[in-house]
């Protein structure tokens, strides 16, 4: 079962490591995480995303928010909660297929920031599928790097 | 140094005296020694160890025995790891420490500078919370959320890292405003309403049944729980570590369960309907194994810490707080219960337990300790880990109280001199007894010069087998390779390896050596290491379970 785990915190150092220990010294694998100062000075928000069993994952959410630092944890449902991802793509734009690209990135929430040359980069914002699916739509172009953020999540309402 | 102006080391030694610390138990080096400049002039108590480890396994004996927060302080580097195992160990109890480590100077961090390890990076898994004091300022404010954490909630070590530079610099002594840890607000009341359907189905269970685990021993709920238990008439079994959380002689008292525990213990973990488990954390040491630990579903879980309920058995009712309050308001509404059919059914399987044979003249494990408690007044004992730990948990029979010391979680060899040393200093007025193994005792036996220099009064008793008796158990019951790991040889003379240190060392080969070495007052001054040569160095520690369950639990020499 996939759970968002929503973490307020916070920002010293340190931190990090005491989270992530926490998930590592179970043995979980974490497919995503990002972290970022929220709009209240010294406090950070972790979203991480992890693959795992609900009972471990509800003791591992109690030991998180045993951590001194850590000020609330919530283990979001996926309909309860507004997510997005965002993600950046090098793609090769020769003259041929130009056009067809550029009617592709305006279809789509994605925007060119930058061209040099036969290469253009451009971003993609969506929720962690739309984000993938953008992403193969753009690979019949010829992907020449690409890098992903993590799921940033909040409840809805 | 102008008026109200001080430095980071003063700062520290000032703050520690406004928290009450009357000692800390330490080791100097290059990164620390500002702090021992600032000592000099302070009422701070300090008893140097001989290593960091022994320090903070005094720090950890200390608080055991008084219940205040025991301190310790190492330099940076190898002073730093050596105490990490001490850390571990009052970690895996839930004992208040706070541990001061000494850091390279800020600009030498990450450098890999001499002396140098990453000290709060090792001991995040094994500490409540640690920082590094990153400016001088924070010092005092740091140093009282530290104590704050470390001696509320469930308890725990606190581990604060000062770099040097930040010691010797200088600044304006602040006004601590009110402590604010906005995500630390342990709870200590308990859910009314849990506690009222506690109380409920407590009255209606046929057999009911407490286990007691460390935390009665934390809390200090001697009295309330003794006041609970016999108003609502429950028997109680106890965790290792919740040894003397009620008198082992009390009629309601089962003994210990688990690994080592009791047959009838053990039985009545099964038998009940309704099991009150109170400060107990179910570890794998009293479940064995958690598919075939009894399955009730009637399980009250009451503990400070939330994320122990639930975490290794499935709970009825949750209760979350300080149990001396919550066991005040069960016995405030619990009506008074009678259960005398249980109970007579427990005391028969009791009596039918198999009682381990002490030969008259043979000195034995069992034996000395039957012989020694008949002379000792009032003894608070300290165990080391091993064979003599399990010997001591069934046979040293004591009153209510902080009575028994000894590593429970982490099972740290070498614990139990440097904590009778802390023990010792701690509680001047009583008489401290170690039990040790001759393997264990070695582990940290360099302890006996602190203990002489300190003029205290212990005496130790080396259970002296010439073998690590646990592992010699192990590779009998467990391991057919004849590769035995266990001999230690008896090549030692404890006696003159105690005198060397300026302690008092003596022999004992037969029980009638024992009594009259107990009849000695000089015994009970000074510092004292018995090397008991335990003639026959096989008995294993019994009852113990063989199987998978805590029901395949063998008593001496027979399975029932």
């Amino acid at each position: 079962m996939k759970h968002t785990i929503s973490i307020l915190c916070d920002d010293v150092p340190g931190v990090m490591t005491r989270i992530s220990g926490l998930f590592s010294r179970r043995g979980f694998n974490i497919e995503s995480l990002s972290v970022g100062v929220t709009d209240n000075p010294g406090k950070s928000r972790f979203t991480i995303v992890v693959n795992g069993d609900d009972t471990v994952l509800e003791q591992l959410r109690k030991q998180l928010q045993k951590l001194i630092n850590v000020i609330n944890v919530w283990d979001y449902k996926e309909e309860s909660i507004v997510s997005r991802e965002h993600a950046l793509l090098k793609v090769k734009a020769i003259s041929s297929n130009r056009a067809e690209l550029l009617q592709l990135v305006s279809s789509i929430p994605a925007r060119i920031i930058d061209s040099s040359g036969d290469l253009w980069t451009l971003e993609i914002t969506g929720d962690t599928e739309d984000v993938s699916s953008f992403i193969d739509l753009f690979r019949h172009y010829g992907i020449v790097e690409s890098i992903r953020t993590g799921k940033i999540a909040l409840k809805r309402g | 140094m102008k008026k109200g102006r001080t430095y980071g080391a003063k700062a520290l030694i000032k703050t520690l005296e406004k928290l009450g610390v009357e000692v800390i138990f330490g080791y100097p080096g290059g990164a620390n020694l500002p702090i021992y400049e600032a000592l000099a002039s302070s009422s701070i108590k300090h008893v140097l160890a001989r290593h960091e480890q022994g320090a903070s396994h005094m720090a950890d004996g200390y608080a055991r025995a008084t219940g205040k927060v025991g301190v310790c302080l190492a330099t940076s580097g190898p002073g730093a790891t050596n105490l990490v195992t001490g850390i571990a160990t009052a970690y895996m109890d839930s004992v208040p420490m706070l541990a001061i480590t000494g850091q390279v100077p800020r600009s030498n961090i990450g450098t890999d500078a001499f002396q140098e390890v990453d000290t709060t990076g090792i001991t995040i898994p094994i500490t409540k919370h640690n920082l590094l004091v990153q400016e001088v300022k924070e010092i005092p404010s740091r140093i009282e959320e530290a104590f704050h954490i470390a001696s509320t909630g469930r308890k725990g070590p606190v581990l604060i890292d000062i770099p040097k530079d930040v010691l010797f610099q200088e600044f304006n002594l602040p006004d601590i405003k009110e402590i604010v840890l906005e995500g630390y607000n342990p709870n200590s009341e308990g859910h009314p309403g849990q506690i009222k359907r506690a109380v409920k189905t407590l009255e209606h269970a046929k057999k009911p049944l407490i286990i007691a685990g460390g935390g009665i021993i934390a809390s200090e709920s001697f009295d309330v729980l003794r006041q609970f238990a016999e108003k609502a008439n429950i028997p109680l079994t106890h965790t290792f570590m919740g040894k003397t959380a009620l008198a082992d002689n009390h009629p309601l008292n089962l003994g210990m369960c688990g690994y080592h525990g009791k047959v009838v213990s053990n039985q009545a973990i099964d038998q009940a309907d309704v099991i009150l488990a109170l400060g107990a954390r179910f570890s794998n040491r009293h479940t064995i194994n958690l598919d075939t630990y009894p399955g009730h579903r009637k399980i009250i879980h009451v503990d400070i810490d939330p994320a122990e309920i639930g975490k290794n058995v499935e709970t009825l009712l949750p209760i979350v707080g300080d149990l001396k309050q919550i066991l005040t308001r069960l016995n405030d509404l619990i009506k008074p219960c009678k259960h005398p059919d249980w109970i007579s059914h427990l005391k028969d399987i009791d009596s039918r337990a198999l009682l381990p044979v002490v030969p008259e003249n043979e000195l034995t494990q069992i034996g000395t300790m039957r012989i020694m408690q008949e002379y000792l007044d009032n003894p608070l004992f300290v165990t080391d880990v091993g064979r003599h730990q399990m010997f001591a948990a069934h046979e040293i029979k004591l009153p209510s109280g902080r009575h028994f010391l000894s590593s429970g979680g982490l099972g740290t060899m070498g614990f139990s001199f440097p904590a009778a040393v802390g023990a010792a200093v701690g509680m001047p007025d009583r008489q401290i007894v170690v039990i040790a193994g001759d393997g264990s005792f070695v582990m940290n036996c360099q302890e006996i010069i602190t203990a002489t220099e300190e003029k205290l009064n212990i005496i130790c008793f080396i259970m002296n087998d010439s073998k690590l008796g646990m592992i010699a158990q192990l590779q009998d019951e467990f391991y057919k390779s004849s590769f035995d790991i266990s001999d230690l040889g008896s090549f030692v003379d404890f006696p003159k390896m105690a005198e060397s240190m300026g302690a008092q060392g003596h022999r004992v080969v037969t029980s009638a050596d024992l009594r009259e070495l107990m009849q000695d007052k000089d015994l009970y001054k000074g510092v004292h290491i018995v090397d008991c040569v335990i003639g026959k160095g096989g008995e294993h520690a019994y009852p113990m379970v063989r199987g998978n369950s805590i029901l395949d639990i063998v008593e001496e020499g027979g399975v029932k």
